[in-house]
């Protein structure tokens, strides 16, 4: 069968349609291009530059707004000095202007009302919402304890809520970028080498010979500087090897193509680990300086060999070797990725230390075109008393859990239902910038905790899902007309980076930082807060660095030198922060805690007879769900679709650009239809959708009812036992063509 | 299985996901331009033969027509431009490699000539129109005196508009359906039939039907010849011509072209048109408006189907 | 001088910043574009091919959209850039039907428009906005009659197609296939 740009003409309605369409002559008259066009090149001509850095995803590349006399900003560019996107934005970044000029942006402050008993929103002023919000955390506190009061946040107006927070005496924080996203690979990793990956990885994909993917799907998520290390990989002719069940763009591009069974990757990476130490394959010299455990690793993987793992992987065993070889030829410049949402099956710590340790074999760690390491420049803090102890916080709710190192979204969820066994319960929250309704699992869950509540205050520049359950909502201004911190992140070289106002916050919106400040002021936190405008926040730092805000603001980013080396250089010594000191291959501390101290390959449930595997991933042009409704990227992609193996569609006779409606494992059916794709870039027990799409929100006038959300369809959730990942890949879907919603 | 998409940016309106640039309007246009080249070639070739006296519809009432039709059919391609208020750049510049730039200077020329024509004979036509103003008394007879000039003008302007409005779409390469060399002669048989067809509705002399019956029925024929010749030219093309054929022969046009435009609309009307030359006795009406109506199907057709066509790579 | 892309498939990931790119710096309203992205698929799984490309406007040598235009508003300038006077446009929709490859459309203020390879900035020297920014460098852009450039370079040492050759336009974007 054939679908093409073609089969359109199938679907077209008999050709005297066209009548009806015909353009406007009263449009056509009103225009003068040559005026127009005149304007435009006059200001083309004078437009300015000022530097800022992105927050349209976590990247956070620097850039230069360029905007025309009228102060509109007319298109952002790359940083040409920046590391994190050297002058190149992705399309995200480039219409990142789209989420100043969205006109379904919130406005101005709401707080919940209830009229003629049906509860509505009223327009308030940010006193009142700001006063309503104070004299909240207050109760709260007497009531409850300050500790009762959560917070749920993500990206840079979270750290200025954090501030409030922890000066206000909770310590009740969490974001879902934690245990819904890249938690166990911290984990993981930190167990094996003592070291978190963080953000950017320090994988040095530009001089790498071979990298492999394990369900990464770098092209599709725009990581900016990795997308372009992994084309200049290409082009310096690097093995990529990727092991997915779906043919990703990055599978496309790669020499080998591992179409692995979902759920048996730890099966395949022990495997590996058996074909490099029974041939003799690994790093000698390196396994014998810097790792524990060899020898118990190697007794370990004896039996896992890839005959073993054909079974379960179905991938052959000489595809196996093939790839174990090609990975031990390249090392040390070899990269074993460890992925970033990696919350798949509920082992995944334990798959990310099967990772490390594979990486640990091959001794890319600290190797040049392996795992850099890498450096940041730590931000003075601006002088503050310091922050109460609270009782009780995320630790505390998250005890479960002894790998932890963050606060545990779900089950701060969790505690926020009543439960007389709860000792730890929590009362109120603030949400900043992260949509929880579409972004954790098990939206039942959250709706009853939401419903149990006494109060919630949500932060946010779209009116996203979340908004809909505030009792008081804040409009955020957006990235493009706000002071934040100063961006320091990890990479080859530490740099900072400024972010500034390009124009004044629309409508009636504010910063985070002044909302926590207001905030802070109302409970008599002046002394955290000692500074009128962010602005001097920022100056003091920078004179601490050693520059200034004027230079910061003529270059946007500044590079400083390294204090440590890049790699680890042959021979040096080196010591890892693991309780031995080494790279550990076996964890003491996982035994004593009663895991297992080396990975094992576990079987992960199946999709029953007649559901398909749920797997969902990212496209390139959005950001999770907060950029669907942005008029640019909606224009490149405006719903998901749901990708179908032919031979199955031909099986449950559906075609391509049906629309559909799920049903999942626990009967929950999605609320939206979504159109199919049939292709043969998937395979026969999974069907796939990009991840952000169906808001419910009719506020969201492009976004609403657009495609399914995959978060609506998680129902069953894998919790790692070691840091409380929430595995989200377990989840099954039947397909059903009439819409379940009628009647 | 091969698939072929869109990631992103193409929903260009009227482009994507296939091409609906052109409307009713241009369809409209080519049926009403073709038809007033018919009219005004007869009129002008029976008037050059001297048949002024036995052809009256053919060379004086019918000819009211031409002038309407083309008055309207530029009505029809004002409305389809897109940007209207620089329509006068048309004539700025004469490009040889444009038919459409071809089609606006004939245009200018045969538009007004046919209202002259008609001017010529308007007390003919309405006996009883009685011209007020002397002046226009005496243009009318100057036009008169010059009758013939006119009509050797309009022997070459019917035709070149006649195949201009097939090499309108001949021209584009783009589109397979209508990239074939037979199209120009296709649309002149198909105008002067239509023509043919409509001074037949004029007519009211049974000499004058008979020819024009005849003239038309030879027409059909040489159109049902070229049709088929284009049919068969595509069958023996490449990929993309035997699709665009797919969609006349067994595709979403099938219906409208076999049973409107081949069966009632040239069939039929030369079965009738053939009955009534035998002897028998049939309502001139039918097979003219059947004629007429295939005519204007054909044109919106070719219009609708050729936009679907296109290259794929 | 022959203005010329040359665009690496085995690079492109189809993330769409050349769209983007290319609708800010020349203000195409939104919903319209002179760039997109095409994805083919082939093959059975798991044994698939998938092909990204970017394109646009070609930039024919033998540009049917200049030959059919009435007016003269489609034309050529120095380096073979196809461009489009507003001005001269009356909408006809003549260049629209006769380009094979659908690059232009109707502006909504009535005019035809299309890539220029943005040749505003050209005159400046700087490259094309979607060469300029494309996070996998997959574009390239130079003068073929420039036998050191890169892109002449590129079209001598890989294997490159170009698009609907059978319709004969002579094209200018160049696709990198091996």
């Amino acid at each position: 069968m054939t679908t093409s740009r073609r089969t359109f003409i199938k679907i077209s309605a008999l050709g005297l349609g066209g009548v009806a369409a015909s353009t406007s002559v009263l449009k056509v008259f009103g225009a003068n291009t040559f005026m127009g066009d005149f304007v435009q090149k006059k200001t083309a001509k004078r437009l300015k530059r000022t530097a800022t850095y992105c927050e349209v995803c976590f990247w956070k590349c620097a850039e230069w707004a360029y905007s025309n006399d009228n102060g509109e900003i007319i298109k952002l560019i790359g940083n040409d000095i920046d590391p994190h996107c050297n002058g190149r934005l992705c399309p995200r970044g480039t219409g990142g202007v789209g989420m100043l000029n969205d006109e379904d942006r919130l406005k101005t402050p709401l707080i919940r009302t209830t009229v003629n008993g049906e509860q509505t929103y009223r327009e308030a002023t940010w006193q009142e919402a700001l006063d309503l919000i104070a004299s909240k955390m207050k109760t709260v506190k007497e009531k409850y304890g300050a500790e009762s009061f959560a917070l749920f946040k993500h990206g840079s107006p979270g750290s200025h809520l954090e501030h409030l927070f922890k000066a206000y005496g909770s310590d009740t924080i969490a974001e879902p970028a934690y245990a819904q996203c890249r938690g166990p690979r911290e984990t993981g990793f930190a167990l094996t080498f003592g070291a978190w990956i963080g953000s950017p990885e320090p994988t040095d994909i530009r001089d790498t010979k071979c990298l492999v993917l394990i369900g990464s799907h770098i092209g599709e998520n725009m990581h900016n500087s990795q997308v372009q290390e992994m084309s200049d990989a290409i082009d310096n002719g690097a093995t990529i090897i990727t092991v997915d069940p779906r043919l990703s763009t990055a599978a496309s591009k790669s020499k080998h193509w591992l179409a692995i069974k979902p759920g048996t990757d730890i099966a395949l990476l022990l495997a590996w680990m058996n074909v490099i130490i029974n041939e003799n394959l690994y790093n000698k010299d390196y396994i014998e300086k810097y790792t524990f455990g060899f020898d118990k690793l190697k007794e370990h993987v004896k039996e896992f060999t890839p005959e073993w793992a054909y079974g379960i992987t179905t991938i052959k065993p000489e595809e196996i070797r093939k790839t174990a070889r090609i990975m031990a030829n390249a090392a040390p410049a070899v990269i074993v990725h460890p992925g970033r949402h990696v919350v798949w099956y509920g082992d995944d710590s334990q798959r990310e230390r099967a990772i490390a340790i594979l990486n640990g074999l091959l001794g890319s760690w600290g190797k040049r075109g392996g795992f850099y390491l890498n450096e940041s420049v730590s931000l003075p803090k601006f002088p503050h008393p310091d922050y109460p102890k609270p009782k009780w916080g995320w630790e505390a709710l998250g005890r479960k859990y002894p790998y932890a190192e963050m606060g545990i979204t779900s089950e701060l969820i969790k505690a926020s239902i009543p439960n007389k066994e709860n000792e730890f319960p929590i009362k109120a929250w603030i949400v900043a910038g992260t949509n929880l309704i579409n972004t954790v699992p098990q939206r039942e869950e959250i709706i009853k905790a939401i419903d149990s509540l006494e109060f919630i205050a949500v932060i946010d520049t779209m009116p996203m899902e979340i908004t809909g359950y505030a009792d008081v909502i804040l409009p955020e201004c957006t990235y493009l007309e706000r002071y934040d911190g100063i961006r320091s992140a990890t990479f080859r070289e530490p740099s900072i980076a400024l972010r500034q106002p390009i124009v004044q916050p629309k409508y009636n919106s504010k910063p985070a930082w002044w909302i926590s400040k207001e905030l802070g002021m109302r409970l008599n936190l002046q002394d955290y807060y000692n500074y009128n405008d962010y602005e001097e926040v920022i100056k003091w730092q920078l004179e601490k660095l050693g520059t200034s805000l004027e230079e910061m603001i003529q270059v946007g980013v500044k590079k400083f030198d390294r204090q440590t080396p890049l790699y680890i250089a042959d021979g040096d010594e080196y010591k890892f922060d693991t309780p031995s000191g080494k790279i550990e291959f076996y964890s003491d501390d996982l035994a004593s805690k009663g895991f297992d101290p080396m990975p094992i390959y576990k079987l992960h449930p199946e999709p029953p007879q007649g559901y398909f595997r749920l797997n969902y991933g990212r496209s390139p042009m959005h950001t999770f769900s907060r950029t669907i409704n942005n008029p640019y990227l909606n224009a490149l992609k405006s719903e998901n679709k749901l990708w179908v193996n032919p031979k199955i569609a031909n099986i449950i006779g559906i075609k391509n650009e049906q629309e559909v409606w799920l049903e999942n494992q626990d009967g929950i059916l999605s609320t939206f239809s979504i159109k199919v794709r049939v292709t043969e870039r998937i395979g026969w027990d999974s069907v796939y959708m990009y991840h952000g799409f169906g808001h419910n929100d009719k506020k969201l006038s492009r976004a609403y009812g657009k495609g399914i959300s995959d978060t609506q369809m998680i129902s069953n959730v894998a919790v790692d036992p070691l840091m409380g990942g929430t595995g989200l890949r377990g989840n099954f879907v039947k397909i059903l063509t009439e819409d379940p919603h009628k009647n | 299985m091969q698939e072929e998409i869109f990631i992103s940016g193409r929903h260009l309106p009227k482009i994507d996901p296939f091409l609906e640039i052109w409307h009713w309007q241009i369809s409209t246009y080519l049926f009403l331009g073709g038809l007033s080249a018919g009219i005004l070639f007869f009129a002008a070739l029976f008037y050059l033969l001297g048949k002024e006296n036995d052809m009256k519809a053919t060379i004086k009432t019918a000819t009211i027509i031409a002038p309407l039709a083309l008055i309207i059919g530029l009505g029809t391609l004002f409305i389809d431009l897109s940007h209207k208020l620089y329509f006068w750049r048309l004539y700025t510049t004469v490009r040889i490699t444009s038919p459409m730039s071809w089609g606006a200077w004939v245009l200018l020329l045969i538009t007004p000539l046919s209202i002259l024509w008609v001017l010529s004979y308007s007390t003919e036509i309405f006996p009883s129109l009685n011209l007020k103003f002397s002046w226009l008394k005496n243009f009318q007879s100057f036009l008169i005196k010059n009758r013939k000039l006119m009509a050797i003008a309009l022997i070459p302007l019917s035709i070149i508009l006649g195949v201009y409005t097939g090499i309108l779409l001949s021209a584009f390469n783009a589109r397979p359906l209508w990239n074939n060399a037979i199209l120009g002669p296709l649309f002149l048989t198909s105008g002067l039939s239509t023509g043919a067809a409509s001074i037949l509705l004029f007519s009211k002399s049974h000499f004058e039907r008979k020819i024009m019956s005849k003239i038309d029925l030879a027409l059909i024929f040489i159109e049902l010849f070229l049709i088929t010749h284009m049919l068969m030219g595509m069958y023996a093309g490449s990929q993309v011509q035997l699709e665009a054929m797919q969609i006349l022969v067994s595709g979403d046009y099938t219906v409208m072209f076999f049973v409107f435009v081949i069966i009632l609309g040239l069939l039929i009307p030369a079965v009738l048109e053939l009955t009534e030359l035998i002897g028998f006795k049939v309502p001139i009406i039918i097979p003219s408006l059947l004629v007429l109506m295939g005519g204007l199907i054909f044109r919106i057709v070719m219009i609708n189907a050729g936009q679907l066509t296109r290259y794929l790579y | 001088m022959r203005y010329a892309m040359v665009i690496d498939t085995l690079k492109c990931v189809g993330c769409s910043d050349c769209v983007v790119a290319c609708q800010t710096e020349n203000n195409v309203p939104i919903g319209y574009c002179r760039d997109w992205i095409t994805e083919t698929v082939d093959g059975s799984y798991p044994k698939v091919d998938i092909e990204l490309k970017s394109e646009r406007c070609n930039h024919c040598n033998n540009a049917p959209c200049v030959r059919c235009c009435p007016t003269g508003a489609s034309h050529i300038v120095e380096g073979g850039i196809v461009l489009v006077t507003a001005d001269e446009c009356i909408g006809c929709g003549a260049c629209i039907e006769s380009c094979p490859y659908d690059a232009r459309y109707q502006h909504p203020d009535g005019y035809v428009d299309k890539c220029t390879f943005c040749h505003h900035r050209i005159e400046k020297g700087e490259l094309p906005a979607c060469v300029s920014v494309c996070p996998t460098k997959c574009m390239c852009f130079g003068d073929l009659d420039d036998p050191n450039s890169q892109v002449s370079n590129l079209l001598k040492e890989r294997k490159y197609k170009v698009l609907a050759p059978e319709a004969g336009t002579s094209p200018n974007i160049y696709y990198l296939i091996k």
